[in-house]
């Protein structure tokens, strides 16, 4: 099969393992903009593969792939496609009949929806077996009394993310814009990941050079403001974001990462309180770095601090 | 991630001693970027008495790490050189009233800091001895690196063995597929190239427990459950604990934990892996409790 190395480990996990009962996995590196090569992919097109998973929007940098493209050239092939469009669905426009896309999974949380309930589309006549068993439910393709009322939440919150996609694509772009250039107008040694400019509207992935993200986050969760981190303290393994560094994202600058998710129920004055909280947090957490002197980060900071163990 | 005592969050928004100290005279820089930890502790020395005068630290790292070095720099000052060096990364954790089992890491790297800082005014060479892995096992907080040399080391073959010889996997079990994957690796690369190597032994689907032929009588069943405590006691007074019988009520086994175990934050593990093994060992589903749940008689 082939994947990415950037998915989110619900995709990357399950490959591993299928790695271990045999199967080949082919992961397609990216550059520094978080951007797959094309060209590398229709070179491992062919008869032996079985299905192609690629994500529609990461969740992380919120980077968009070409996965309708990416489709087509798999479909030529007789090839299944998935993808992860957990983080796009809801933000950008998804006609699914005119593509060659054979299943999709989505999450509601991700729209407003309430947790624990998804969806995995599968085109009709798509061969599928189901994951659960025991239940002559969805036609037996998912054994399991239904959760109605979930179900239904999911429902509305489609319409209402389907209603509000211009919004999506204007308004709430112009506040991640807006937030974003607060951030970079404010503060030095921090930039933005992923591919800036082909990207979610909500979506907005800074890097803070020589700080920790849980920290930052802690201090952010005391101001009221919620984000998330690719560092590794917050995903509880001993290593950075896996996104981050398939981008090649510096060490001293992956642990810093931070994902300001949007959504069209931000108001304007909440942008401006994160744009105004931001920067005293990165300058006190500067303060404690080792890589930071008073007059900005440390001449050579891979010389200035090297730790006895690495 | 955020069940941080109220202590450790104090001295993360209000680190004590932070930043450059100009008068150090030894300095300890240890820690990883790729672990996304880094600490530089600087200490005054007082050389005549070799009292620590004041000491002042600078941390990239998480909210625990920073709390860690704060409370480092408070704990020390006022310690003579040979006093500091008994301070353990435990004393640094009880200082903040505990940290979480994935972030103890952060006191060890701030006990190392301490170690490196006193050699370096000193003039010694100090190399670090200690090599982290993937944390595995959450409940008693071992990593991969440790399960690897234990696995190797003693010709370790099942996940039994392993949580015997290191505790990893003995108390909510959901690390055991973790374990397995190392026993897998370590005992491909003993079965050497060529060879075919045998399929971990998995003995972590635990099966249902089976009735006793016959009903146990108090007087066995009370000799059984002695037999259990026994069995866990070399484990628990590894860590300077213990555990005995209380009281037997009808199904709820009453056990009072000494030492290091009262009071210990993995108290719910060790009690639930103690369960377990009751049940296997009994065949009827039994309750262990602390001797403080006992009714009070009247």
């Amino acid at each position: 099969m082939i994947t990415t190395n950037v998915e989110h480990p619900a995709i990357l996990t399950l490959c591993e393992w299928l790695e271990k009962e045999g199967y080949v996995v082919h992961k397609l590196k990216v550059d520094k903009k978080g951007r797959i090569d094309m060209d590398e992919y229709k070179s491992l097109l062919n008869d032996r593969v079985a299905v192609v998973s690629a994500m529609w929007a990461n969740n992380e940098t919120g980077t968009i792939f070409p996965v309708v493209e990416m489709a087509e050239l798999a479909a030529a092939k007789g090839i299944m496609f998935h993808t992860d469009a957990v983080q796009a669905v809801g933000k950008i426009p998804i006609d699914l009949k005119n593509t060659k896309i054979d299943m999709l999974s989505l999450s509601g949380h991700k729209l407003h929806a309430p947790k624990g309930i998804g969806v995995l589309y599968l085109r009709r006549g798509c061969r599928f077996r189901p994951l659960l068993r025991g239940g002559h439910q969805e036609r037996g393709r998912r054994a399991g009394t239904e959760n109605s009322a979930s179900i239904v939440a999911l429902g509305m919150a489609c319409e209402l993310a389907q209603q509000k996609m211009d919004v999506e694509n204007t308004e709430v772009r112009r506040l991640r814009d807006k937030l974003e250039k607060g951030i970079l107008g404010q503060i030095t040694h921090c930039f933005p990941t992923g591919d800036v400019s082909n990207r979610l509207p909500n979506t907005s992935n800074i890097a803070f050079e020589y700080i920790e993200g849980e920290a930052i986050l802690l201090l952010l969760n005391k101001m009221g403001i919620a984000a998330s981190s690719g560092s590794a303290c917050t995903s509880g393994s001993l290593e950075p974001s896996h996104v981050m560094r398939a981008m090649g994202i510096p060490y001293t600058a992956a642990h810093g990462t931070i994902r300001f998710s949007l959504s069209v129920y931000n108001t304007e004055e909440e942008i401006d309180r994160v744009i105004e909280a931001v920067p005293p947090i990165v300058a006190q957490l500067r303060k404690l770095s080792p890589y930071w002197t008073d007059k900005g980060p440390a001449a050579n900071p891979e010389a200035a601090f090297a730790p006895t163990y690495a | 991630m955020w069940e941080y005592s109220d202590k450790v969050r104090e001295h993360f928004f209000n680190p004590r001693n932070s930043g450059p100290l100009e008068e150090a005279n030894g300095i300890g820089d240890v820690g990883s970027i790729q672990c996304g930890d880094a600490l530089r502790l600087m200490l005054k020395v007082e050389p005549e008495t070799e009292v620590i005068l004041d000491a002042h630290f600078q941390t990239f790292g998480c909210g625990s790490a920073i709390a860690s070095s704060s409370a480092l720099t408070e704990m020390v000052k006022g310690m003579t050189l040979d006093q500091a060096l008994e301070v353990s990364n435990q004393n640094i954790a009880d200082y903040l009233d505990g940290l979480p089992p994935e972030k103890m890491h952060c006191s060890v790297m701030g006990r190392e800091a301490l170690q490196a800082a006193i050699a370096n005014y000193r003039g010694e060479e100090w190399s670090d001895d200690h090599e982290e892995g993937a944390l595995i096992c959450k409940c008693f907080a071992i990593d991969a690196v440790m399960i690897e040399d234990v696995v190797k080391a003693n010709n370790l073959n099942t996940v039994e063995e392993v949580t015997f010889y290191t505790k990893a996997g003995g108390g909510c079990a959901a690390c055991h597929e973790g374990i397995e994957e190392i026993l897998a690796k370590v005992m491909a690369e003993r079965a050497g190239p060529g060879e075919v190597s045998p399929p971990p032994a998995c003995p972590a689907t635990p099966e249902a427990p089976k009735p006793p032929a016959k009903k146990l009588s108090i007087v066995e069943k009370i000799a059984k459950i002695q037999e259990v405590l026994e069995s866990v006691r070399p484990m628990l007074q590894r860590d300077h604990g213990d555990v005995e019988l209380a009281d037997v009520q009808g199904k709820k086994i009453y056990v009072h934990l000494k030492g290091a175990c009262s009071g210990c934050m993995m108290e719910a593990a060790t009690l639930g892996g103690i369960q377990q093994k009751m049940i296997e060992v009994l065949g009827e589903l039994v309750q262990v409790l602390p001797s403080s749940h006992m009714p009070v008689e009247a």
